[in-house]
């Protein structure tokens, strides 16, 4: 086929974007050269609208191994450990198909992560849809959370933390990102960057068909009405085909034949040919006939655009063809030498014994397209001044109820309990809590991740909320005794040629990076995914964080739930009262405007750090930070967990109850201690400068609030509990 | 006292199953599934996972995978044989128990932890346990249990039922079933008792600060009664 402007466009290249390659070649690229510029130049492979931005961020610290650049990040856990974590999107593809979106989003983060030779030991995931009451919503949600687990229970590896969320603009774009930590010995990483000339590339995996074709393209442009004919851009997974991929490849990675190796992931044999040859400034030569193909007759254009699931690549030592032949033949996997490195600095791509591409591989990588997007400053909205005498009229237990039972409050253990969290016997915190928690085997140290968002936040003030969300992640890692270390991020927005929506992402990202900066929390990996935007409506701002610490030892950890009788609750931080943005506000005064809660950077470190010292000091038996539904909320879980009930002291505070009770001020926790080390707990946190307030404490089976206020647990149980089970059963 | 694990494509229990033994004093041995013969051992092991995919049907084709055979031979003479989830469901499709493991009634995946009532001690696997109730934990697709009513007559009069869902006071109610098992019944023996079937997962209940500690009860007891 005869290429031109036309079919450029079509392939979701821009005019400006055709003239270009049109210019670096020197001549009209052939059908396939153009389909191969279209997969490394769209936005999901080339974060042309996302690179000027995303250098900003704060990547490197003393725990940094591996920063953005590579398959994922790596960071040192000590004792010559590591850990190998990344979140990636798979929003487009989840919306038009939920099972197999999800499902081959959760393949490709585990792939990202064993390509660089760690065991994958948890999966996380932040799944977000569109109004309970939107006809689609439901079936959406099943997919995704069967999609999930049929993947990730089938690969045996726990999922151990996430979060779902519903809001009305998620109608037309779910988001599904996934996450995946791995744990690597530090001297046995593996890399995707090439070296040495005439090594041998090797193809191994799942054969390639005719799934996926332009997939990465898809997920770089908005929706429309007729999305649901992009059904065939939807990549088909077979975790069991992984599954063998993982332990054929970590064997043959115990030795020493590798050279490097990628994942066939967005672009396929595109991207992960020419990335190899790309960062090891070499060229590469592929005869795709050699290629193992699902099909007969697929031509050159389909076999590189394929996204067929469950694929490497890989250069190896020469000489070590057969000893890896063998390890991919024992796992029943298909293993081809398919073409091998060059010093022409070209992809070489031969089929039929005919040169049928020959691109120089710095027009696809260095110089792809970089934009610096028009993009618009959003201001910090007035404070609401809301009514205090309206408050009267609420009975707090009725708020309460609403606010437990909220879609984005109430327990998801119907979602967590169809994922097999406890496979590999080192799961220590199950989903439900601040973050998971996993033993690294054999060894008295634990991993703890979590992964978070506040698109809400994000949406009235997204410098703000770029902040928050880094925090939120700090405090669920503290939350259960761990010290942050490093975070990924999953950034879901609009369209970047949309001045707003642009404008939500530079803030965004500009927050992330200053809170992860002041926090010395640096980003390792990450993803952008644009276009979530369903003709002129896009979603609201939401990274997502995967934050990720270590407990030196697992035995301290700290659960959220109440221990014992008698034992004193405290709170963390200091409650301002502010309601603008809260759930209380939103859901009950039926408020949407305001600001977000502020954040303070100093006080969310020291709180923290502070937290933490009292944790390793074993001074603390349970420890849950307070997010959306403000302190109540947090308590009210605390007790549904333990089981048992908490008596409120008097009021000290000059708010309303319910600014008190309800408010969302950052950086505050709520935590249970001894009686007996009450004393020496004040004195830390006088001594560190943190406020605190005494909450109240423990007692049988009631939380009394006031003289007026007493809720059961077994009420609080059934007010969190029964909502999504019942939406789902009917 | 020696143990093998066998390790399907699509295993992935086998691992943990291998931990557990370990520690209580079993000397394990991991099997690959393409091998012809079992090592000297005192007990084999079928462990969780998704043996080929679950494709066809759930531990199909594991069921004919090489070493089986030599898995079924050591069986009929009397070997101790446990299949755990899907070795459990592997152990039904090479007819080593009566029955089938159909999907969850709720046509669900779950994972969580479950009381299971011993029916029955006069085997090697229960025999001198001194509690009736264990909270184990389940993680399964197609776990629930079933078969024809001549069958069952047949299970029952040969008390062959090993284990049935129930509260932690061991009432063995519907309501306490959490993937519609006829009856209940989360493991089931052989007529010789020789080999077990169940779905629930000790090997992850061997230490306090996972779900729980029952399996290490359950591997001790084990150990101790091969010994």
């Amino acid at each position: 086929m005869e290429v031109n402007e036309k079919i450029a466009l079509d392939h979701g290249l821009k005019k400006g974007e055709y003239k270009k390659i049109c210019d670096l070649l020197k001549r009209v690229p052939n059908f396939t050269e153009l389909g191969i510029f279209s997969a490394m130049w769209n936005e999901h492979c080339s974060y042309k609208s996302s690179r000027l931005h995303l250098k900003n961020l704060p990547t490197s610290g003393k725990k940094v191994i591996q920063g953005p650049g590579e398959n994922a990040g790596v960071i040192d856990i000590e004792d010559g450990d590591a850990i190998v974590f990344k979140i990636e999107s798979h929003n487009h593809p989840s919306f038009i198909e939920p099972y197999q979106g999800a499902a081959t989003g959760v393949g490709g983060i585990m792939r990202d992560v064993f390509t660089m030779g760690a065991r994958p030991i948890a999966n996380l995931n932040s799944i977000h849809f569109g109004s309970s009451q939107h006809k689609k919503t439901k079936n959406l949600l099943r997919g995704v959370v069967h999609g999930i687990g049929g993947y990730g229970n089938c690969m045996g590896v726990p999922t151990i933390a996430g979060q779902t969320s519903f809001d009305s603009s998620y109608n037309g774009n779910i988001l599904v990102n996934a996450m995946t930590l791995g744990l690597v010995k530090k001297n046995k990483i593996f890399y995707s960057k090439a070296a040495g000339l005439n090594k041998p590339v090797i193809y191994v995996g799942s054969k390639t068909g005719r799934d996926g074709i332009h997939g990465a393209s898809m997920a770089s442009a908005s929706f429309d009405e007729k999305i649901e004919e992009k059904k065939p851009t939807v990549q088909v997974g077979d975790p069991f085909t992984e599954k063998l991929l993982l332990e054929a490849c970590l064997e043959l990675m115990a030795g020493d034949s590798i050279i490097a190796i990628q994942d066939m992931g967005a672009a396929g044999l595109t991207s992960s040919s020419i990335e190899m040859a790309s960062k090891g400034n070499l060229g590469i030569e592929l005869n795709l006939n050699k290629v193992p193909c699902r099909e007969s007759k697929m031509t050159p254009y389909e076999i590189m655009l394929s996204e067929s699931q469950e694929r490497m690549l890989i250069v190896l030592e020469n000489g070590k063809e057969d000893l890896a032949k063998k390890i991919f033949d024992k796992w029943d996997l298909d293993f081809a030498v398919i073409g091998k490195t060059t010093n022409t600095k070209n992809i070489e791509l031969y089929y039929d014994e005919k040169q049928v591409a020959s691109i120089p591989i710095n027009t696809l990588v260095e110089n792809s397209p970089m934009y610096d997007r028009k993009w618009k400053k959003t201001k910090l909205p007035k404070k609401n001044l809301i009514k205090k005498e309206q408050f009267k009229k609420f009975k707090i237990k009725e708020v309460l109820n609403k606010i437990l039972s909220n879609p984005n409050v109430c327990s998801k253990e119907w979602i967590w309990q169809q994922y097999d969290h406890t496979v590999m016997g080192d799961t220590i915190q199950k989903p439900g809590g601040d973050s998971g928690v996993v033993r690294v085997h054999g060894t008295d140290k634990a991993v703890a991740a979590t992964v978070d968002s506040s698109a809400i936040y994000c949406w009235a003030h997204p410098l703000t909320g770029g902040k928050q969300v880094v925090c939120e992640s700090w405090r669920n890692l503290i939350s259960v005794g761990a010290t942050p270390i490093a975070i990924t991020n999953c950034l879901n927005f609009g369209s970047p040629e949309k001045e707003e929506n642009m404008g939500e992402f530079v803030e965004c990202v500009q927050g992330i990076g200053e809170a992860s900066e002041y926090l010395k929390f640096p980003v390792v990996s990450g993803n952008v995914s644009f276009y979530n935007q369903t003709k002129e409506i896009g979603i609201k701002p939401t990274p997502s964080i995967g934050g990720v610490g270590l407990i030196k030892n697992y035995k301290q950890m700290i659960t959220m739930d109440f221990k014992e009788i008698n034992n004193l609750v405290l709170v963390i931080g200091k409650t301002e009262g502010n309601l603008d943005q809260s759930l209380f506000a939103r859901n009950i005064l039926n408020e949407k405007n305001g600001p977000p809660p502020e954040i303070n950077l100093f006080n969310e470190k020291n709180n923290g750090e502070t937290v933490l010292q009292l944790i390793k000091g074993n001074l603390v038996r349970s420890a849950h930070d307070v997010s959306i539904g403000g302190i109540i909320t947090a308590v009210s879980k605390m007790c549904i967990k333990g089981n048992i009930g908490i008596e409120f002291d008097k009021p000290k505070y000059f708010m309303s109850e319910i600014e008190y009770l309800f408010s969302e001020d950052q950086g505050r926790y709520v935590i249970e201690i001894e009686p007996k080390n009450l004393k020496k707990v004040e004195s830390i946190l006088n001594k560190n400068s943190v406020h605190f307030d005494k909450l109240g404490k423990i007692t049988d089976k009631n939380m009394i609030i006031n003289g007026k206020t007493k809720v059961t647990i077994d009420e609080l149980r059934s007010y969190n509990t029964n909502w999504l089970k019942k939406y789902m059963s009917t | 006292m020696k143990s093998a694990v066998i390790t399907f494509p699509g295993s992935n229990c086998d691992r943990d199953m291998h931990v557990a033994l370990t520690k209580f004093g079993f000397k394990n041995q991991m099997v690959w599934h393409n091998d012809n013969e079992l090592p000297k051992t005192d007990l084999v092991v079928l462990p969780g996972g998704f043996s080929y995919g679950d494709y066809l049907r759930c531990g199909s084709m594991a069921s004919k995978s090489k070493i089986m055979q030599s898995v079924i031979n050591f069986a009929k003479s009397g070997g101790l044989v446990m299949g755990i989830c899907n070795g459990f469901q592997i152990l039904v499709e090479s007819g080593l128990v009566p029955g089938v493991l159909l999907r969850n009634k709720y046509l669900e995946f779950i994972c969580k932890n479950i009381f299971v009532k011993i029916d029955n001690k006069d085997n090697p696997y229960f025999k001198n346990l001194d509690k009736e109730v264990f909270e184990l934990h389940i993680a399964h697709n197609e776990g629930n249990y079933f078969c024809s009513n001549d069958q069952l007559k047949e299970i029952q009069d040969n008390n062959q039922v090993a284990i049935y869902y129930c509260n932690d006071n061991g009432k063995t109610e519907e309501k306490f079933n959490p993937n519609g098992s006829l009856n209940n019944i989360a493991g089931i023996f052989n007529k010789e008792k020789n080999v077990l079937g169940m779905m629930p997962h000790p090997e992850r209940m061997i230490d306090k600060s996972l779900s729980g500690e029952d399996g290490s009860l359950f591997f001790k007891n084990l150990l101790n009664n091969i010994k």
